[in-house]
């Protein structure tokens, strides 16, 4: 036993020893102090999108195109708080979001450039920035993911509200300090008004809407029949049914416009302080590329923004998702969301 | 030197150094403080925050006692009886450690939850639903499961440390052995127990991920809803943390002031107390935590993994991040290590209001979510170490060296507690007749004080590796660029909803720090 113990200690001294003393296969990061880095050359990504979706597209656009690209993953408000901290000397080039919030922040503050037209005017009009600052790419839709043994399309109501009636108490789940409920909750505050917004959430809390911490929880819940229905964005449905191929779940559109439909995007805008923006707006031309586009559809199971690409056949296409009218450059008024949602959730 | 020459020496050194933890509780004040006074007070004193903070300090209080019922005896069992396979049972009582709570939360639900897989087992004897885990039980369960090992090192440090004359003396004085480990064990151990439970207090306090899976509405969320905009908001309820921890050291203070913790003998090792009839009943009380703690979690974890993997996933390369996760963690153990010395000593040795502020000024921003102190670095970081980075040609200010700074900064509390319990448990006659013999003082503590302190000091780096094997947040905002970790690897799966890649890594997280545990505790003879 104690020569066990011997051993197994010598050989974990000797693993940390070689594991501090060893060069990193990739060279760069594990130096005691930061690399050197020829300006210009090198473009960085501070990307809100996890390394798991948007890591083989950026792989690709280095073996494509030659150029070295660094990234750094996180989460999207932490990273949009690092730019905003780090202010002129951030060293990004690029921040690629989850959602248009995030990048509305910057844009209001004042650290992106404006994208040249050619990029701006792949997508609608109603998937970029207004002043041209950030452009979507890709489309991720508000739906409820519901227990298909629980419930036939049938039972679901015609719109979003109707989630407040009683018969409804205790089923539906939601994420209500996810970004993406945010932008939604915004977008409900600028066409139904903020007392009916106030409303609408204090009702689900009312009517004992179960609070998730992420969407994935929330349709995970909704196929173990914890809830028969969450207010999540469409594609979590697919993540989970890739490796759950049997649960029982579906999406479910709400008829008409109803605010239940929005669409929001994950974008991209490219610093002002960036000194390599010829190669930002060619990274920004390539995620909007055929190429990259087909991979969002099919791989993350996301609408593709480019104008004439369709979607997998398995979503309703976005041609006839009739979204509420209003801009995605409306929903930047989150200060007045998070007022809004601080009064009704910390309580 | 004498003995006045080398404390001063010994303050010099320590100054910046508690001016540098208090890096990010200054900044986070600062930034408070752009928050217009109105609206500042309207904000804290409405009954929501107020709600939430009566949560916070209520969850705190009932986990630190859970995590010190479960802890004191597993540590005393495991030091002091005949427990069986004591050895395995310490290496297995410590692991839940190292399960991120965020991934422990996941997993109990997964579990334990209403749907979960053992109420599918409890299906065919007609059992529909489990009682809701959601709320205050889940996020007390799940808290105490994955933070009594502080308690639980820090307390067999402390036995491991204690002369037993004492209880003898007692024993001989006519008292039970139970009556002796009340009257005399718990009061020596007094500053380990409060040093641990303390780490498991701001734990709590700072705990976002487990909270948050529990669906148990805290303080914490406030700052979180606020991070989404506005720092200064998350600062100024992030500076309400900040008084809440300085609240609770100086109850702490209080309740420790002035004990004599080391003896006049040379400690020996104690006599074993047979467990008898006992011994059963003791095994089941490992077991039980054991289970809950460790083996439900990572049978989830393992669960996730087949099941991904049946279905196709493709498994990533984890051997480059478990380099640099040992990397950063055994860097940030070592520098904690020695960084908590001066600090402890000047405390024990040198007891006094000042002494005692440098020691317990490192405590503060302990309470505080890991993003407010990565992002107060980030500030920091490209502000004044981006000027002297762009004199040696440097693009960007992160470095592994910022990173085992940030985590110094963050979890030197861990090597603070035991280290100082074990300096409190060396009698100081005995550097004194080092001193006597014609050693220097350096030297007298080098070759006598130091390896008496090595057990308190060594847990203490062990509980800072462990801690920063599983760090997130500021991982995330402060490595290199590229350096992805056990943890990162854990996160961007999960985030996403890749269970299987997420418990590859979880798992290799887990295993590791296992190994590495049977070289931090020492031999129980």
């Amino acid at each position: 036993m104690p020569r066990i113990r011997l051993m197994l200690a010598a050989a974990l001294v000797a693993a940390a020893l070689l594991s501090i003393v060893l060069p990193l296969p990739d060279n760069r990061a594990g130096h005691l102090l930061a690399p050197a880095e020829a300006q210009g050359t090198t473009l960085t990504i501070y990307s809100g999108r996890s390394e798991e979706l948007v890591g083989p597209v950026i792989a690709q656009f280095e073996r494509d195109t030659g150029i070295a690209v660094e990234v750094r993953y996180g989460d999207t408000t932490a990273l949009a708080l690092t730019i905003l901290e780090e202010g002129a000397r951030t060293p990004a080039d690029v921040f690629f979001a989850q959602d248009a919030g995030a990048l509305g922040l910057l844009a209001k503050e004042g650290v992106l450039a404006a994208l040249p037209a050619y990029i701006l005017d792949s997508v609608e009009p109603r998937f970029r920035s207004p002043e041209g600052l950030w452009v979507g790419i890709s489309g991720r839709a508000r739906v409820i993911a519901y227990n298909t043994d629980a419930l036939d399309e049938t039972d679901l109501p015609a719109s979003l509200f109707d989630f407040l009636a009683p018969q409804w108490a205790g089923r539906l789940g939601f994420a209500p300090t996810n970004a993406s409920f945010h932008a939604h909750l915004t977008a409900i505050r600028i066409s139904a008004g903020d007392d009916a917004a106030r409303a609408f959430v204090a009702g689900l809390l009312a009517n004992g809407a179960r609070q998730y911490e992420r969407n994935s929880a929330a349709v995970a819940a909704v196929a173990a029949g914890e809830i028969d229905a969450a207010l999540v964005n469409h594609y979590y449905l697919f993540r989970h049914l890739a490796e759950h191929p049997d649960a029982p779940v579906a999406n479910y559109y709400f008829p008409g416009d109803d605010i239940g439909n929005l669409v929001n995007v994950a974008g991209l805008g490219i610093l002002a302080s960036s000194d390599s923006k010829p190669l930002a707006q060619q990274f920004a031309a390539y995620l909007l590329s055929r190429s990259a586009q087909s991979y969002f559809a099919q791989e993350t199971f996301e609408y593709p923004l480019l104008i004439g690409m369709d979607a997998d056949p398995r979503l309703r296409p976005l041609s006839k998702i009739e979204t509420p009218a209003l801009d995605l450059s409306d929903l930047d008024d989150l200060g007045g969301t998070l007022d809004l949602l601080d009064d009704v959730l910390v309580q | 030197m004498t003995q006045r020459r080398f404390a001063l020496i010994l303050f010099a050194v320590s100054l910046p150094l508690a001016a540098l933890l208090l890096l990010p509780v200054g900044y986070l004040i600062v930034r408070a403080g752009a928050v217009e006074p109105e609206r500042a007070i309207t904000y804290l004193t409405r009954p929501g925050t107020l709600r939430v903070a009566g949560r916070s300090l209520l969850l705190m209080a009932t986990v630190a006692a859970a995590a010190c019922a479960v802890a004191i005896p597993a540590a005393w069992l495991t030091v002091r009886s005949d427990l069986r396979g004591r050895r395995a049972w310490t290496v297995l009582l410590t692991m839940p450690l190292v399960i991120p709570s965020y991934v422990g939360a996941l997993a109990l639900v997964s579990a334990l939850g209403q749907r979960g897989t053992v109420r599918g087992w409890l299906a065919p004897l007609g059992v529909e639903r489990l009682p809701s885990l959601y709320g205050f039980w889940g996020a007390w369960l799940a808290l105490t499961l994955f933070s009594y090992p502080y308690v639980f090192l820090s307390v067999r440090a402390g036995l491991r440390g204690l002369d037993p004359a004492l209880e003898e003396a007692s024993y001989t004085l006519g008292r039970s052995q139970l009556a002796t480990f009340w009257h005399v064990t718990l009061r020596q151990l007094l500053p380990s127990i409060s040093a641990g439970a303390l780490l498991v207090a701001l734990y709590t306090l700072s705990d976002f991920g487990a909270v948050a899976i529990m669906q148990y509405n805290v303080f914490t969320r406030a700052i979180y809803l606020r991070l989404s905009l506005d720092l200064e908001l998350a600062a100024l309820l992030s500076v309400v943390l900040i008084a809440l921890t300085a609240g609770l050291l100086a109850a702490v203070a209080l309740a420790e002031r002035r004990g004599t913790y080391y003896t006049r003998r040379t400690p020996r090792p104690p006599r074993r107390v047979r467990l008898g009839r006992w011994q059963a009943a003791a095994q089941a009380f490992c077991g039980l935590v054991v289970l809950l703690a460790l083996v439900a979690p990572m049978g989830v974890l393992a669960l996730w993994l087949v099941n991904g993997l049946q279905q196709g996933e493709a498994l990533r390369d984890v051997l480059a991040p478990l380099q640099r996760s040992l990397r950063a963690a055994g860097l940030a153990a070592a520098v904690s290590g020695v960084a908590a010395l001066p600090f402890v000593f000047l405390q024990v040795r040198y007891p006094g209001p000042l002494t005692g502020l440098l020691a317990r000024g490192a405590y503060l921003g302990y309470a505080l979510p890991g993003v407010v102190v990565g992002l107060a670095f980030v500030f920091l970081g490209a502000n004044v170490l981006h000027e002297l980075g762009a004199r040696v040609g440097q693009a960007d200010y992160r470095s592994l060296g910022l990173l085992v700074f940030a985590y110094t900064v963050r979890f030197l509390p861990q090597a603070l507690g035991p280290a100082r319990a074990s300096l409190l448990q060396v009698n100081p006659h005995l550097e004194e007749s080092a001193l006597t013999l014609g050693r220097s003082y350096p030297r007298a503590l080098i070759s006598v004080t130091l390896p008496l302190m090595r057990s308190g000091v060594l847990a203490g780096a062990a509980l800072v590796f462990l801690t920063v094997m599983k760090e997130l947040p500021i991982t995330l905002l402060l490595a290199p660029t590229g350096y992805d970790t056990l943890a990162t690897r854990i996160w961007s799966a999960s985030s996403e909803a890749f269970y299987a890649r997420a418990a590859a890594p979880a798992l290799i997280l887990v295993v590791i720090s296992a190994v590495s545990l049977v070289y931090i505790l020492e031999p129980d003879g």
